[in-house]
């Protein structure tokens, strides 16, 4: 699944899922945004990542849902845990 | 208005199964967290929590009964049992007819709903048990108390999340002291462990892979937990006429409702509840002594809850005595407020604070004393039970050592 890993692509599936979990104007999401602009609070992300687990068939750690708390962090994170799914088997 | 006493206490907890166990690991500072046993939670981001270890139904129940009854139910039954084995009532006619019982739970009979959609959506059955209903309406608790003694006054049962069964025994307190009834069998019960429910923790993100840390700057979330607690309340002057010994004195109850976020707490919310507590009992904030705190060991709730009492307290909040016991039995959810006033009155009574164990380090954030890790003696008279639910609905009691 090469084609999650586009950067362009996959920050737009983000900012779509975001717009589409918090009922806003997909205009209205940018990565530029931080989570206290676009009104989000702990919960909205624990249920924007539950979206986003569902939608690239990763598992985001607690901890990691606790430390993000704007889009740029988020696409970064959901980047890392793609790239990390689609990479081979070390043992 | 008639003054309220405690003439019985019973408790089913992680820490025992019966009201001495619960004292001596309170005093002792016992964990009753462990590796979960009765839910296979092969995929789950946490595996630890406070179930009631070596429970058997058929101890406590004919096998019949036990069918007929969830886990959360019998739970109750069981608390009750021992509260009304300690305060010595007879049930006469009378008393049979007039006296209450309110329950708190949360869940309800869960596993047994659980259980009858995973034969239906899962194992493609086309029938579910046909005591599905009643074994899961959340007054089962209250109903089967209610069957047990033949008790036919005012029985109901409150379902507002964490803060249930301080909802209920608030309620029980009314009924009593405004005359209604002259004893309330009042408390809560819970039992929440299926692998739906812990699911559904799981995807809130708030259970700690480890322990319940209150108030510890590395605390990393709740421990679920399982259990039931029942107090025996009953106006002070039919207490003294059939010559009982009340153990502690219920002498107010605040509520509010935070009007804020569905799950995150409101400081301004739970300080309210607070002071109308004190308001209720016509108690001033410098005469409470000891504090058991809802303190879940969420990094939010622990801070708002910090903040909260610095708000209610002012300056007085330095001199608290402050723990959380859910370090030890786990969040138990609706029957938390019960579990926790069992705690409060046998902290006082006693003159040994409970501690908030698993406590590793000082959060700038949570800046009162906490009785880290060891017990403490204490001569203390007045003491509050916090509790403040998801959905910001809030209950405080005040407890007088008598």
């Amino acid at each position: 699944m090469a084609e999650d890993l586009n950067q362009e692509d996959l920050t737009q599936r983000i900012l779509r899922i975001i717009a589409e979990t918090q009922r806003k104007d997909p205009a209205t999401v940018t990565i530029d945004n931080s989570f206290e602009e676009l009104g989000i609070d702990s919960m909205d992300g624990v249920n924007i990542v539950f979206a986003l687990e569902n939608e690239f068939d990763i598992n985001v750690p607690d901890e990691e849902v606790k430390n993000i708390r704007n889009v740029r962090d988020m696409v970064e994170g959901v980047r890392t845990l793609i790239a990390q799914r689609n990479a081979p088997a070390t043992s | 208005m008639r003054r309220v006493v405690v003439t019985g206490i019973g408790v089913i907890s992680a820490l025992g199964r019966d009201r001495e166990s619960f004292q001596k690991a309170l005093h002792e500072g016992q964990c009753g967290i462990a590796r979960i046993k009765g839910v296979e939670n092969y995929d789950l981001r946490f595996s630890n929590g406070a179930e009631v270890k070596c429970y058997d139904p058929l101890e406590h129940f004919e096998p019949k009964t036990a069918d007929m009854i969830d886990r959360f139910a019998q739970l109750a039954v069981v608390a009750a049992r021992e509260a009304v084995c300690q305060s010595g009532i007879e049930w006469t006619r009378e008393l049979r007819e007039t006296s209450a019982i309110v329950t708190g739970s949360c869940v309800g009979g869960q596993a047994t709903e659980n259980q009858g959609f995973y034969d239906v959506y899962k194992m493609g059955k086309t029938r579910v048990h046909p005591m599905t209903i009643p074994k899961t309406m959340a007054n089962a608790g209250a109903s089967a108390i209610s069957l047990e003694y033949g008790i036919t006054g005012p029985a109901f049962t409150i379902s507002t999340a964490c803060s249930s069964s301080a909802h209920a025994i608030g309620q029980a307190f009314s009924l009593v002291r405004s005359g209604m009834s002259e004893v309330a069998l009042t408390g809560g019960s819970e039992a929440p462990f299926s692998h739906g429910i812990l699911k559904a923790w799981e995807a809130m993100r708030v259970v700690s892979p480890t322990v319940c840390r209150p108030f510890s700057k590395d605390r990393n979330g709740m421990i679920l937990g399982e259990g039931a607690a029942m107090l025996v309340l009953e106006s002070f002057d039919h207490a003294l006429a059939r010559g009982a010994k009340p153990i502690a004195e219920l002498v107010g109850f605040g509520m509010s409702s935070d009007a804020h976020h569905i799950t995150q707490p409101s400081a301004e919310g739970a300080a309210k509840a607070v002071r109308m507590a004190l308001q209720c009992g016509g108690i001033a904030p410098e005469q409470i002594g000891y504090v058991n705190a809802h303190g879940t060991g969420t990094t939010v709730n622990d801070i708002t809850e910090t903040t909260a009492l610095h708000l209610a307290f002012g300056d007085h909040a330095k001199h608290l005595a402050i723990s959380s016991t859910k370090a030890m039995h786990g969040h138990t959810l609706g029957a938390a407020g019960a579990i926790e006033s069992a705690a409060t009155i046998l902290a006082l009574s006693t003159g040994i604070l409970p501690p908030t164990i698993h406590f590793n380090e000082c959060d700038p954030e949570c800046d009162l004393d906490y009785i880290p890790n060891c017990p403490r003696e204490a001569d203390i008279e007045y003491g509050i039970s916090n509790s403040f639910a998801f959905g910001g609905l809030n209950a405080v009691l005040v407890w007088r050592r008598v």
